[in-house]
């Protein structure tokens, strides 16, 4: 998952890191033990969120400026290790909230039982309807080809001139990446029972599939291939945070299929309260100006402020593609057996 | 004699139980887990080819190991140390890293690719089965070519002096000298190689390039992570486990004890006369140090423009790494010695030791990982163990590498020297300190230095248990390129690979220098 970084005041976050050890970490247990009337809030993320780039830090002490709680982090991977870890855990786990789930993720999720209806109406400014009793989008994004616009002077429009083109890219496996999985759900969505033809036609301009967003990524600004499979608010990332306009995102005419990450409350969480007066924060004014210049996406609710400078150069899709989190499930193994059966050939 | 070693095996088997069990213990934790047992037809073809490309691979890096080692063995150069010490370096690339190394000097921007293109050749793909090939010979080939030149200096000189004065051919020599040494060590440098590749999980996947370079082990890791389908975890793991355990049944039937009496270790060149000898070894060992140390100045070159902008949460996570290093490669060291002594003594059970030593090998880390999750998350709290159990599973994995390492040392010092300390009466303890670890010094100080080094590198176990507080230096690497920030990300790694390759280099020669 894509989750990224400007710093965030670093003094802030190396007099977080002061406590390395865990024999530290375990005196620091004993403390607040002995405390116990500070309240504990768990949040189980993906770990670029609570990264020193990452939103985590601003967002905790936002929070904890308002809450008279500790509030702690717990991380995973990426929003499926996430929720591996929630699975694992099972209904005995101390944690109150997840965060960092997306709609490909969130059926599953939901028939885990382990979530609990967060009871909240937040407004929002997704381009497309979304309501769920379970879970809140706190971000979103469109995936897009990224490429280097010094190299690349005229993109594919679309899939079919992609694959017509001796355009080469570079793309995540949908079996252990979001952004790939995202990818085969874009290709259903625009092309229903044509996608198996799709695919076959974009097999010669595949250079290879990676695990993750960032192997992926990474061969991009190597140099080996000539696109990558990211988001449309990347090159935000080049033009902000290193002065770099380069990079830019491909407009396909089909639409772009959406990311919508969501965050929920664990019904074993023991401080309910406290667990949805989070949500609320991270759903606020605060929380949500912080997302684009931190985790590199849209937030859920434009700040009244707008967004960051820079933001209104990326490319703005007129067509959004998304399918539901029950759709999305129900498509999913056949989108990747079919994924599977025509790039294997 | 026997009421001399009996305590020891008790330990031995003690330790080897606890491994078997660490390791087909997660395996059935997550079979019970499990809903249901199913495997699809991709998952067939995933084996096919995991076992296409680690026979392959294992094949070229001990084949090519063999000239490689030989030419090392019987020449003396200036900076001869400093390729032997840089040699281990790529083995002790972590994955994420070598494959950046591998794309700068094979990619469609890199040096032969550009090469190339200037001579208006046609231009090579590093994707597909040739690159999964070429980046396993390069992460293995090092460690095959360790494993001969080990058993190399290990000739008693005597015997080369033997053969000067006898005056036999080269064809004589080979025969009768490095034939029986091959025959003794080949199977196990090929199984250890074809099993570190069966595993290996982001090379396959990145320079596979898609579904037909599908792994066990992403399989694995998809139904891990993806499904949550523990069943379908537990099936693959046996798969995985049922084609290791045959790979190490072959071999082990083929591998002959070392029949060789014991020499005084007198540092001794097998000179070779001759113009053409001296110019086709130089010619193996210049084409060698080319191929491996390419990709390691690319990673440098990459890595050393971020360097000082490193943040501190970098450094903390390395110091983080090291101390997991230490730790893991301390109970590495002295499980595989207590076990290599069980086995070298034929002691009862040496069997069951010597598959149980082996076992890791075909383990996943994210199995091993999960089913200890599962495990203990239960009873304590997981952030506070995170560490300790990463050190326990690193020094589970190093386990067979130093065991392999130790075994044919052990078995000819008990040959050579069990008749003399026995005459002696020596103590056990006596024995341990002035027999045992001296003569068996280098190769521990190796296997130390590869299981702190391979521990450093390790991603996966640390992914599936990392608090916040417990993030590793891999961990940091990974998250700076998942945060766009790729030259830090590079620079990280080099701090990365630095480490890990002073803290083998040390303990390495620190078991040289110890060696009588």
């Amino acid at each position: 998952m894509l989750g990224s970084p400007i710093s965030i005041p670093a003094r802030r976050k190396m007099e977080n890191d002061m406590r390395p050890t865990h024999l530290a970490l375990a005196f620091s247990v004993m403390a607040s033990m002995a405390h116990a009337q500070t309240p504990v809030l768990k949040v189980l993320t993906y770990d670029s969120f609570t990264s020193e780039w990452g939103p985590g830090p601003a967002i905790e002490t936002g929070f904890e400026a308002t809450c008279a709680c500790d509030l702690q982090w717990v991380t995973g991977g990426d929003g499926a290790a996430i929720l591996t870890r929630m699975r694992l855990e099972g209904a005995g786990s101390d944690i109150d909230v997840v965060v960092g789930l997306d709609t490909a993720l969130t059926e599953n999720a939901s028939k885990t039982n382990l979530l609990a209806p967060h009871g909240l109406t937040v407004a929002h400014d997704l381009p497309v309807a979304f309501a769920d009793p379970l879970f809140l989008p706190y971000d979103w994004g469109w995936f897009a080809f990224v490429y280097d616009n010094t190299k690349l002077t005229n993109p594919p429009k679309s899939f079919k001139e992609l694959a017509a083109s001796e355009v080469k890219i570079v793309i995540q496996d949908p079996r252990s990446s979001t952004p790939g999985l995202g990818l085969l759900m874009w290709i259903k969505a625009a092309y229903a029972t044509e996608s198996a033809a799709i695919w076959a036609d974009l097999a010669d301009n595949i250079v290879t599939v990676t695990p993750g967003w960032d192997q992926a990524y990474g061969l991009f600004l190597a140099g080996e291939a000539d696109m990558v499979l990211s988001y449309t608010t990347s090159p935000a990332y080049h033009l902000i945070a290193e002065q770099d306009a380069t990079k830019s995102a491909a407009a396909f005419t089909e639409g772009h299929y959406m990311q919508v990450e969501v965050a929920g409350l664990l019904a074993s969480s023991v401080n309910p309260d406290l667990a949805r007066s989070f949500l609320t924060y991270l759903t606020s004014e605060a929380a949500q100006s912080v997302l684009p210049t931190t985790n590199w996406m849209y937030p859920a609710k434009t700040p009244a402020a707008g967004l960051p400078a820079g933001f209104e150069t990326l490319i703005n899709p007129p067509k959004s593609l998304l399918f539901s989190a029950v759709e999305a499930e129900g498509l999913r193994q056949s989108a990747v057996e079919e994924w599977q059966t025509v790039l294997a050939r | 004699m026997a009421n001399r070693t009996r305590p020891l095996n008790l330990t031995a088997l003690i330790l080897s139980g606890l491994v078997a069990a660490l390791v087909l213990g997660t395996a059935l934790v997550l079979a019970l887990g499990a809903d249901s047992f199913t495997l699809r037809p991709a998952e067939f073809a995933a084996l096919t080819f995991t076992v296409k490309q680690a026979a392959l691979s294992a094949l070229l890096a001990t084949v090519l190991a063999i000239p490689l080692a030989r030419a090392l063995a019987r020449r003396r150069f200036p900076g001869r140390w400093l390729l032997i010490a840089l040699m281990g370096a790529p083995f002790l690339l972590p994955a994420i890293v070598a494959v950046v190394g591998i794309l700068a000097i094979y990619g469609r921007n890199g040096v032969v690719n550009q090469l190339l293109t200037a001579m208006h050749l046609p231009t090579v793909s590093v994707f597909g089965l040739q690159g999964v090939v070429l980046t396993n010979v390069f992460f293995n080939l090092p460690l095959a070519t360790r494993i001969l030149l080990n058993g190399w200096s290990a000739i008693p000189a005597e015997r080369f002096r033997l053969t000067e004065t006898l005056n036999l051919p080269p064809s004589s020599i080979f025969r009768h000298i490095e034939l029986p040494l091959l025959r003794d060590l080949l199977p196990g440098a090929f199984v250890v190689v074809f099993l570190l590749c069966m595993t290996s999980f982001v090379v396959s996947l990145t320079f596979g390039g898609g579904p037909k370079a599908t792994t066990l082990e992403l399989a694995l890791y998809q139904a891990l992570r993806f499904d949550f389908d523990l069943g379908r975890a537990a099936m693959l793991a046996g798969l995985q486990f049922a084609v290791c355990t045959v790979a190490v049944l072959i071999t082990g039937l083929a591998t002959l004890p070392n029949s060789f009496g014991t020499g005084q270790d007198r540092v001794q060149s097998m000179r070779m006369a001759g113009f053409w000898p001296s110019v086709l070894d130089a010619l193996i060992l210049a084409g060698a140090a080319v191929f491996l140390l390419l990709p390691l100045l690319a990673v440098l070159f990459n890595g050393l423009p971020g360097l000082l902008s490193l943040p501190g949460s970098v450094w903390q996570a390395a110091v983080r790494s090291v101390v997991i290093a230490l730790a893991s490669a301390a109970i590495a060291t002295g499980t595989g010695l207590c076990l290599a002594l069980a086995v070298a003594n034929q002691s009862r059970a040496s069997g069951f030791i010597d598959l149980a030593a082996m076992l890791p090998m075909a383990a996943s880390g994210l199995v091993l990982g999960a089913g200890l999750f599962l495990l203990l998350q239960p009873i304590v709290p997981l952030d506070l163990i995170s560490l300790p159990v990463t050190a326990v599973i690193n020094a589970a994995v190093a386990l067979p590498f130093v065991y392999r390492f130790l075994l044919p040392e052990a078995r000819s010092l008990v040959t050579g020297y069990d008749r003399l300390s026995a005459t002696l009466g020596l103590h056990r303890l006596s024995r341990l300190r002035f027999v045992t670890l001296p003569r068996l010094a280098r190769p521990l100080g190796l296997g130390a230095g590869i299981a702190a080094a391979l521990s450093m590198g390790d991603l996966g176990v640390i992914a599936l248990f990392a608090g916040d507080q417990s993030v590793t230096l891999p961990l940091m690497v990974q998250r700076l390129a998942g945060a766009y920030r790729m030259d830090q990300a590079a620079a990280a790694s080099l701090l990365l690979v630095t480490l890990s390759f002073s803290l083998y280099y040390a303990i390495d020669a620190g078991g040289r220098r110890a060696a009588p």
